[in-house]
């Protein structure tokens, strides 16, 4: 197999429910071993294209390839390979969690160890609790669990995070950065800026079914907004925020006068701008349209 | 194939394991119609006529209690939950999964007539069944009618709140028009009419040939039919209809 091959490779797709354009014509690539994500706000299409790699829903129109595959048929040997953790899925309530996992290893053809796989997931000290007595935060490591059993080389994330505590935030992206350790491609969907920023290679900004950028989260910050924050506490204590072009001529302004007086700069820093000034420029800048991706979809 | 085998049949026992894990609900499953059964049976303890009438009902009932409502309810909920979304995902083949359900079906079936044939000769002097082989052809295929149906239904069920009712508007009808309690012989014209038209009423008309009146193939041929009619309707609405997903919203 050719191991250069992108993991994901997406042109134009499109897809429509009626006259409801979803996802209207997007290309991106996801190279093997690269955490990417989709970020954008709800109903910029992000579900919708992932369902669609993942083999739920049919497009209506475009190239979409899988490690090779096209998900549409569902191919079995793809589902082998690659791992979903869904934006909300329940499942057995009267298993525990380690029945669970055990069960969906014998699913697949080259299962992980079990304990492998429970520890990974932090899931150690309720691994004899019933699936129905799990909190939240427990029942979203039993779905990474489950979805990566089966030792997937691709594994998909829809908004892994959302509800999340922080703690428990902090828990699921320490596993997603252990499956990147691991060499897995991993592909996920978030509306929160700073998980794109702390797990992401390559983020593309979704709106409307469209890409607005794409590119790696630190980059993305600096090319397509050039406005530096710089903020510092003025003789009267006053918080002072400016943003500019040009920090260094600000900069030398601010401290030589501070110098002349004698005083020191309370609180002055410098903010580059981040991918939410981006991500927040990008996606206000028209006019807030109406969500176009439809709550109830037909499915598959 | 072996693979697909070994699929069904893990499913199968996680089924099995499931279910006894749930201990009332899977007393309440079997407890219903032996329930039924104590209390016609009581009523009817004067006329053998009466009792050689109500084993059979019952018994026709339970394969009615252990496929269609079981699978209806449970598909149901295992949509809403987005377990059947989630196993979707997997390599796990459609076939086998429901071959696992099926056969968890079969299992339940056959725990459950055996209760009500047992009971149905040691206390209510109702021999024991003289025809094997007719009573596992109607039982059998009884089972894959109502499991069919019952699958079917769930498709037209919104979400679980609303399944008792859809379930039970159509099951507790169906055992009274279809002469689980009475020989539907003797209802007025009409109810005889619709009752014809059941399947559960043939399947009684078999499971009584076969446990009572001794009555043969030949005998009951048409109402195997009208079962089997009933089976292939409710297979393809099964297949067609089946949705992996909970509509939203």
């Amino acid at each position: 197999m050719d191991t250069h091959a992108p993991a994901i490779l997406v042109r134009d797709l499109r897809k429509s429910y009626g006259d409801v354009h979803a996802v209207r014509g997007l290309d991106f690539e996801v190279q093997r071993g690269e955490v990417f994500g989709l970020l954008g706000p709800n109903g910029a299409g992000k579900t919708t294209t992932v369902e669609i790699l993942e083999g739920y829903r049919e497009r209506s129109g475009g190239i979409v390839s899988v490690l090779g595959y096209d998900p549409g048929g569902r191919p079995r040997a793809l589902r082998e390979r690659v791992g979903i953790v869904l934006q909300s899925s329940g499942t057995y309530r009267h298993l525990s969690v380690r029945e669970l996992v055990a069960h969906w290893a014998g699913l697949y053809p080259a299962p992980r160890d079990i304990d492998e796989v429970i520890e990974l997931a932090g899931l150690r000290e309720s691994e004899h609790v019933r699936a129905r007595k799990l909190s939240g935060g427990q029942a979203r490591r039993l779905d990474f669990a489950l979805a990566l059993v089966g030792d997937p080389e691709l594994v998909f994330l829809d908004e892994p995070t959302t509800g999340f505590d922080p703690a428990a935030r902090r828990a699921a992206w320490e596993t997603v950065r252990a499956l990147a350790d691991l060499g897995k491609t991993v592909l996920l969907t978030t509306h929160y800026l700073d998980e794109a920023q702390a797990l992401c290679d390559r983020v593309a900004i979704l709106k409307s079914g469209r890409i607005l950028a794409v590119g790696a989260p630190a980059q993305l910050g600096v090319g397509a907004s050039s406005r530096y924050r710089v903020s510092w506490r003025d003789e009267s204590g006053e918080l002072e925020t400016r943003e500019t072009a040009d920090p260094t001529a600000l900069l030398h302004q601010l401290t030589s006068a501070a110098l002349a007086r004698g005083v020191g700069l309370e609180d002055l820093s410098v903010g580059r701008p981040s991918l939410e000034d981006v991500y927040l420029e990008l996606t206000t800048e028209a006019a807030p349209e109406r969500s176009d991706e439809p709550d109830e979809e037909p499915a598959r | 194939m072996t693979d697909a085998l070994a699929l069904t049949w893990r499913q199968y026992r996680l089924e099995r394991k499931m279910f006894w894990r749930n201990p009332s609900a899977a007393f309440f499953n079997f407890v219903l119609p032996l329930l039924f059964l104590a209390l016609f049976g009581t009523i009817f303890s004067g006329s053998q006529k009466d009792l050689d009438i109500i084993v059979p009902g019952i018994a026709g009932m339970s394969i009615m209690t252990t496929t269609f409502v079981a699978l209806a309810m449970n598909m149901v909920f295992l949509r809403e939950q987005g377990v059947l979304k989630r196993l979707r995902g997997t390599p796990l083949p459609s076939g086998a999964y429901l071959g696992g359900l099926g056969l968890h079906a079969v299992t339940n079936t056959f725990i459950q007539l055996s209760i009500v044939i047992g009971a149905g000769a040691l206390f209510f002097g109702v021999d024991l069944p003289d025809r094997w082989p007719e009573l596992a052809v109607f039982v059998a295929a009884g089972v894959f009618c109502f499991a069919a149906l019952g699958v079917a239904l769930s498709h037209a069920i919104p979400n679980f709140d609303s399944a008792p009712a859809y379930v039970n508007a159509i099951f507790l009808p169906v055992i009274v028009i279809s002469g689980v309690f009475y020989d539907a012989d003797n209802a007025p014209a009409f109810l005889r009419d619709i009752a014809q038209a059941l399947p559960l009423t043939h399947l009684i008309d078999g499971l009584s040939g076969a446990m009572v009146t001794g009555a043969t193939f030949a005998d009951n041929l048409s109402d195997l039919a009208i079962v089997l009619i009933w089976a292939a309707v409710g297979a393809v609405l099964a297949v067609r209809g089946f949705s992996w997903e909970a509509r939203r919203g």
